[in-house]
């Protein structure tokens, strides 16, 4: 509040007259003269004094230690109430919003959670049937909104500019670009949106000359133009795994980001071997990827045999011999898969991510001879609307002077495109160039205009995700911001004084709903709908587009050869694209393979390694080179060179990279808008020339030594069949439980014991089974090691993160991590033979160091591990303040307040999960993360302390989401439903590897889970008797 | 009748709001004409009106009993009338009179528009139609339950003088005159007393002085006190005293120690000035609001919520002034300044009952703060196992500004959580692990500890 009161000290002061005095103050606080030299200027009096340096010391210990007791007094606290509380608001309750994300990577149909009206989580939405629920990096999403290198309002040339300047400016822009018979080009990520393809629509009968140029990052061109061929329209064919017993897969990634990704929750279901089968999945790449992780049979292959083994299969599947020549292991496990898939007719499907219009046409024409029933062309996916030659076209006009204005949004070409600089010379003759952007990034600063754009959990939005499948985007949270979405100023150019909310609810109700609710759309977040409206808006030259022979197709691709070494670009599972690297969630969550974080790579076999002098000898005791003496991994670099232009990326060797291939991900090396912690790794897009993810290379050691920050060390599995049991369906359907999976017996007076039986234990037993008694199933056959479930983790219970020095030195503070293992044979079985064969001390020396390094093509398998919450836990006895101890319910408590951090219960908890806080990660500048800005923590839920330096934490088994479902069940006094408890890992888990529950419920599945002949627990020969249970992971091996 | 209708068209053209007066008087004419033309169906108006007169003066001729009017004026009315001032309806007192005086409309009119306004504005009633379109078209509720009689006592009651301001205030000031008048003569005996016994002191030395002079003249030898050593020399001296001294002070500073360092960080007794002066006495107490009426949240919510200002307008909408008991320094000026405060924060413009949009969100002083790694719900101990507000937080109602009653520690919780049985009737989520825990410990009722109320994960999570 601003007053005009005047006020005064003194009369003096008032009196303005008689001013020498106030004059005088003004200046000096004291008019007389200090007499600082008389007591300090006189060397004798100080010597004489008989306050020595020493007592002077003590005064100022006393008094220090006085004026701190005084000053205990807690600070005063705010609370500030609404003025108007909104209706839907109850502080301290959550609100959910269903939404949807649609960034032009990641398109899924999400509940958002709100605390007093700020977004904190991201959870799957039930009701979405469509594919593409929340993966790792749309869990993250919400921490984006919170970024605080956000552009917070418009700019023109560099300089802060307004709205009303940028509405102005634009129109006249638009208007000139329109008077000089130029091009107006809009340069658009994949909207997806029916709202905004109409918007664009009325935006050319408008302008005239306007071109919509869509273009994707990291294309699916070649597949959405085989589709149009085949089927005369653009999209991507559908595939629900589900109802596939027999899935080859050649090239393609379809657990990660291949085609839009989210099929992996229907794939996890044929997965759990159910009335005695599962799907059988046959895997061909070059890259060890996570769909070849998870295959039951994985074939390394190079990019250019790939398409030759694709054809063959075509050949054998349609009785059209096809020539070419593949190795011969390539070409009997062609015939195999072949074999396998003909048997199984009508329930096998075949799938390719090889970036060519004739595999993908050849593709289509095997499901269509299989007669796929996971093979669905009708409703087609529309998340990749990407045209690659539309964007190559759009780069010559530009450099050509005829485009007058570019306005663009959602992309960052000049990060993302091959030729960044071509795009970049043209942009200089473009008349003017719009950027909507969340950032100042690569491609927003060089524009005339920044039009800062909101987050999507701010915006409006609608998307059609597969045909006749909608989604609707609604705000969770008011803009952050001075910012407008690319619609709405749409709409303004249009000269529309409509809002973007109202266009959307119009355009429903005139298109889609057809009648339906749009409440009940908003409500739900996800309408299915009959017909499609995401009207072609790209202009695609009319081309001769015949349908393409398929065993034409199939011919030419036989003839692919290579000689040299062929890279193969892909997108990583926590950095996708690379819009969201700076998510230091994304940047800190481990890769699933590599477990290396803050980081992309270049991944080489080991034979390639070895050969091209890439490889770090490994450390011994006396000189450290693969790893140093805190146990950091290190690599070396290289040079990787394809088409004139060079990287240098430190290499990583990858167990089942094919021989003669390299690897590297999209998503790294960005330098603007970005944090400096967050500015690493190496941007892979020059490379992607043609938007070819194959590229041939030439490859040289580079000097240096690369300091890589890993979760994970240890490769294999070392044999060790007790934390990760897994048999073969046959076993499975033919043998008894204690076959394989016996429970570990020890000796008792001499009789073999079981160990969970009560006479071999320590410890009196506790009775459990009154109350709830929680515990979590873990299906190693569903877990596809995506890592939602991790970032959910980070979200739910404000995880902190730690940085890349940090990570190296084995401080992650991960509360959930996924473990990867390698075999080192060819099979894990194998493993266990091997270990089993081994006699005498000479001969376990020599093998156990053998069996350290992984095969050439493993076996791979996923463990979530988080805190095993113990009902006899070893960590619960060490503790000297007793600030872990057991809940009548089996959670494993962890009381921050009383712990005294002496990390003993780090020592003895066998399953290596507690994490100890070295540092204040929050508030901390060191720690230059979200929890340094007031903008980041917004992020916290309020329900789980943000725990501080030297305090030991770990999974609670998100206690406060038990705790919140005991609570309410109280309060509306009624008994807990069947599977009502969750965690945040079981709710983020959509495919159904993790299932939370009280099994004191014989309703809940986790009951039944419980006692299912796979369960096992991890090290159940400690006796720990721990409350999450896993399931034996089963593998299809049988041919 | 002619004269009747005369005043009627009068009354009607000079019945005007104050701010609106001017722009009616200059269409005077023009509104005088357009009665006129509706002459005779006031006419006919007026003569149902005299016949149902009639037939009704027995029951309007007597007056109603003001005291029973007030119940009913406050129950019915006084949501959106008030005797004085202009609210959502207008200001009632006199009404009767008024109306009668300045537009000719009787008791029968304004019956008719107590039990169903809307049915009177839509008849095409002038005046109706002049108050509805007056106050933003909103009808006002009709009241059909009412009887004669009781609107009879409702206009005695608006027909009263204002009461004059009561003599609190003087009287107040009076007492506090009295207070400060004992106050003085309190001193001046004290004083006087001091006096009183300075004057002995010096009275005794005087005289000790005299005798030693005359003992002196008189040769009388006085005995030298013998050469004693002083005591607390002795004291000094006393090796095993000064032992048991030092031990008791260690042993006693010891203890004061810890008290003071046990009660760091405990607020008990806080009770910081608050921006705006809220008497829970007033409200919770004199007014026997109930706390969750404004504090909702703490039903279902984890907090209790500190209520937001339209909470608090959903009253101080209509209560723009403080009426009740007042003290010096809680004086009727100074809690309507205090409404002032509300209205200021709330953006009300009390003159024009309505809100101005211009907000200051109060920024109260929180007085139970728990640290973040305790988690308390309100709604379970609320709503799930009844408690009274009162048990935590004292005898609220007769706070007149808020303070922490209770410790709030973890032994204050956990002694609680030891010695309160769990409500678990009527709740069905109790009924199993109540009937196999209790059979367990073999106890009939259990308390919050054994149905897991002290586990540390329950709280610190």
């Amino acid at each position: 509040m601003s007053s005009n009161k005047k006020y005064w000290k003194s009369v003096e002061e008032l009196n303005q007259d008689n001013s020498s005095m106030v004059e005088a103050l003004k200046h000096k606080e004291f008019v007389q003269e200090i007499p600082v030299d008389e007591f300090l200027g006189d060397k004798d009096t100080l010597e004489t004094s008989s306050t020595t340096r020493r007592d002077f010391l003590k005064y100022v210990g006393f008094s220090t230690a006085a004026a701190s007791l005084a000053a205990c007094e807690g600070p005063v606290k705010k609370a500030i109430p609404y003025v108007v509380q909104p209706d839907q608001i109850i502080p301290g309750v959550a609100n959910y919003y269903a939404t949807t994300i649609a960034n032009g990577h990641d398109f899924a149909s999400v509940l958002v959670k709100t605390r007093e009206g700020r977004p904190i989580k991201i959870e799957n939405n039930d009701l979405a049937a469509t594919n593409g629920s929340a993966n790792a990096r749309v869990n993250a999403s919400v921490l984006d909104l919170y970024d605080s290198l956000r552009v917070g309002w418009p700019k023109k040339n560099g300089e802060d500019s307004s709205w009303t300047e940028f509405d102005a400016d634009t129109t006249a822009g638009l208007n000139a670009a329109v008077a000089s018979g130029k091009d107006i080009v809009l340069l658009t990520q994949t909207f997806a949106s029916p709202s905004t393809s109409k918007l664009i629509s009325e935006f050319k009968e408008k302008y005239g000359n306007v071109r919509h140029v869509v273009y994707d990052a990291i294309s699916e061109s070649a597949a959405i133009e085989a589709y149009q061929n085949t089927y005369g329209e653009r999209g991507l064919a559908n595939y629900d795994f589900s109802k596939a017993a027999t899935i080859v897969s050649v090239g393609a990634d379809f657990l990660g980001d291949w085609q839009g990704g989210g099929f992996d929750s229907a794939y996890a279901k044929g997965r759990i071997p159910k009335n005695g089968k599962m799907s059988r999945h046959i895997q061909f790449e070059s890259n060890m990827s996570l769909t070849g992780a998870n295959a039951d049979k994985r074939v390394p292959l190079k990019p250019s045999e790939q398409k030759v083994a694709l054809a063959k299969l075509y050949g054998k599947i349609t009785g059209n011999a096809v020539s070419g020549n593949l190795p011969a292991h390539v070409e009997e496990a062609v015939s195999t898969a072949a074999s396998e898939l003909s048997k199984a007719g009508s329930n096998g499907v075949v799938v390719t991510g090889i970036q060519d219009v004739n595999a993908q046409t050849v593709v289509f024409a095997i499901n269509e001879a299989l007669a796929s029933k996971a093979f669905d062309p009708n409703t087609p996916i529309k998340t990749r609307q990407g045209n690659d030659k539309a964007v190559a076209q759009l780069v010559a006009d530009m450099n050509a002077g005829k485009v007058g204005a570019l306005i663009m949004s959602g992309v960052n070409p000049i990060y993302t495109l091959p030729n960044a600089a071509e795009f970049e010379s043209g942009l200089a003759n473009v008349d003017m160039s719009v950027a909507f952007s969340m950032k100042e990034n690569e491609t927003s600063t060089l524009c005339n205009y920044i039009a800062a754009a909101p987050h999507y959990l701010e915006s409006w939005g609608d998307v059609e995700l597969k045909k006749g499948h909608y989604g609707l985007m609604q705000p969770a949270i008011r803009p952050l911001f001075d910012t407008k979405q690319f619609q709405e100023a749409l709409l303004m150019w249009n000269g529309n004084d409509m809002t973007y909310h109202d266009y959307i609810k119009d355009n429903w109700a005139n298109n889609i709903l057809n009648g339906g609710s749009w409440n009940q759309a908003l409500h739900d977040g996800v309408f299915v709908g009959t017909s499609s409206l995401v009207e072609d808006t790209t202009d695609s030259e009319a081309e001769d587009q015949t349908p393409m022979d398929a065993s034409t197709a199939a011919r030419a691709l036989a003839t692919s050869s290579s000689s040299g070494f062929e890279l193969t670009l892909y997108s990583k599972t926590g950095m996708g694209d690379g819009q969201q690297a700076n998510n230091p969630w994304l940047q800190e969550f481990p890769d699933p393979l590599t477990r290396i974080t803050w980081d992309n790579y270049l991944t080489v076999s080991e034979a390639d390694a070895k050969e091209l002098g890439l490889d770090l000898a490994p450390s011994t005791f006396f000189s450290q080179s693969q790893h140093d003496a805190t146990g950091g991994l290190n690599g070396k670099y290289a040079n990787v060179t394809a088409n004139g232009v060079t990287v240098t990326v430190p290499v990583i060797i990858q167990p089942g990279q094919a021989k003669g291939t390299f690897g590297l991900s999209f998503g790294y090396g960005r330098s603007l808008g970005m944090k400096s912690e967050m500015q690493t790794g190496v941007n892979a897009y020059p490379l992607y020339v043609n938007f070819n993810p194959v590229q041939e290379v030439s490859i040289e050691v580079a000097s240096g030594r690369h300091e890589f920050a890993s979760v994970q060390l240890h490769n294999t599995l070392m044999g060790r069949g007790d934390i990760i049991r897994e048999t073969t369906l046959e076993v499975f359907n033919t043998k008894d439980k204690d076959y394989y999976n016996a429970v570990p017996v020890v000796s008792l007076n001499h009789k073999e014991t079981p160990v969970n039986s009560s006479r071999v234990d320590l410890w009196d037993e506790f009775d459990r089974s009154i109350g709830h008694h929680f515990n979590l199933s873990i299906d190693l056959n569903a877990c596809t090691g995506c890592g939602a479930c991790v970032i959910a983790c980070h979200a739910e219970n404000n995880v902190p993160v730690v940085g890349k020095e940090e990570i190296r030195r084995s401080r992650d503070m991960h509360w959930l991590r996924i473990d990867r293992y390698y075999s080192s044979e060819a099979s894990f079985e194998g493993d266990n033979e091997k270990k089993d064969n081994i006699k005498g001390l000479g001969s376990s020396l020599s093998t156990f160091g053998e069996m350290e390094s992984p095969a050439a093509n493993p076996q791979v398998a996923f463990q979530p591990i988080m805190c095993q919450h113990c009902n006899h836990a070893p960590c619960e006895t060490v503790c000297p303040v007793a600030a872990t101890s057991h809940g009548r319910q089996g959670q494993n408590h962890m009381a921050y307040n009383r712990c005294v951090g002496t990390r003993y219960c780090a020592n003895n908890c066998p399953y290596k999960v507690r994490r100890f806080n070295w540092f204040l990660y929050n508030g901390n500048d060191e720690f230059d993360y979200h929890m340094n800005d007031d903008l980041g923590r917004m992020v916290i839920n309020p329900d789980v302390t943000v725990r501080s330096r030297g305090v030991m934490e770990k999974c609670s088994m998100c206690i406060q989401m038990t705790q919140k479902t005991v609570l309410d069940a109280k309060r509306d006094g009624r008994v807990v439903k069947p599977n009502e408890f969750k965690t945040a890992c079981s709710a983020a888990c959509s495919n159904g590897a993790m299932k939370f529950g009280d099994i004191n419920d014989k309703k809940s599945d986790i009951a039944a889970l419980k006692d299912d002949k796979r369960a096992y627990h991890l090290l159940e020969s400690v006796g720990t008797k721990p409350n999450v249970v896993y399931q034996v992971k089963v593998r299809n091996t049988e041919a | 009748m002619l004269l009747l209708c005369e005043i009627f068209i009068t009354e009607y053209c000079s019945i005007c709001m104050k701010k609106s007066y001017q722009s009616i008087e200059g269409n005077l004419t023009n509104d005088m004409k357009q009665v006129i033309n509706r002459k005779l169906t006031a006419r006919s108006l007026l003569l149902g009106l005299i016949f149902l007169l009639t037939f009704s003066t027995s029951l309007f001729a007597q007056d109603g009993d003001p005291a029973k009017g007030k119940a009913l004026f406050n129950t019915n009315c006084a949501a959106c009338h008030s005797l004085d001032k202009k609210m959502t309806g207008p200001a009632l007192r006199f009404v009767e009179q008024r109306l009668t005086n300045d537009e000719g409309l009787d008791r029968d009119w304004i019956a008719a528009w107590i039990r169903n306004s809307s049915a009177v504005v839509k008849s095409g009633d002038a005046y109706g139609n002049k108050i509805f379109n007056e106050y933003g078209g909103a009808a006002m509720t009709a009241m059909p339950q009412l009887s004669d009689q009781d609107i009879s006592d409702i206009l005695a009651y608006t027909a009263q003088e204002k009461a004059a301001p009561p003599a609190n205030a003087g009287g107040a000031t009076a007492q506090t005159a009295a207070q400060s008048e004992g106050g003085i003569s309190n001193d001046l005996v004290l004083g006087a007393l001091a006096i009183l016994f300075v004057l002995l002191a010096i009275g005794l030395i005087m005289v000790n002085r005299t005798l030693r002079r005359f003992a002196k003249a008189n040769n009388v030898e006085i005995p030298e006190d013998a050469q004693r050593k002083p005591l607390w020399k002795a004291f000094v001296q006393n090796q095993f005293l000064m032992l048991v001294v030092a031990i008791f002070f260690l042993l006693s500073s010891a203890y004061f120690a810890y008290g003071y360092f046990m009660q760091l960080g405990i607020d008990q007794g806080y009770q910081p000035v608050q921006p705006i002066h809220f008497s829970h006495k007033i409200h919770a107490g004199d007014n026997g609001i109930d706390c969750k009426y404004c504090h909702s949240s703490a039903r279902v919510s984890k907090t209790s919520g500190i209520p937001s200002l339209n909470v608090c307008m959903n009253c101080h909408k209509s209560v723009y002034e403080y009426n009740g008991e007042t003290t010096a320094e809680y004086s009727k000026e100074f809690y309507d300044a205090e409404i002032k405060k509300l209205y200021a924060a709330v953006g009300w413009d009390d003159d024009n009952q309505e809100y101005t949009g211009e907000t200051q969100p109060v920024k109260w002083v929180r007085i139970h703060n728990l640290p973040d790694f305790a988690y308390f719900n309100h709604s379970q101990h609320v709503s799930v196992a009844g408690l009274e507000c009162q048990t935590c937080h004292g005898p609220v109602e007769e706070m007149e500004i808020m303070y922490q009653y209770s410790p709030l520690t973890m032994g204050w919780c956990i002694n609680c959580h030891r010695e309160t049985n769990v409500k678990v009737k009527d709740n069905e989520y109790y009924t199993k692990i109540h009937e196999e825990l209790s059979k367990k410990y073999g106890v009939d009722q259990l308390t919050a500890a054994q149905m897991g109320g002290l586990e540390c994960g329950k709280c610190h999570y």
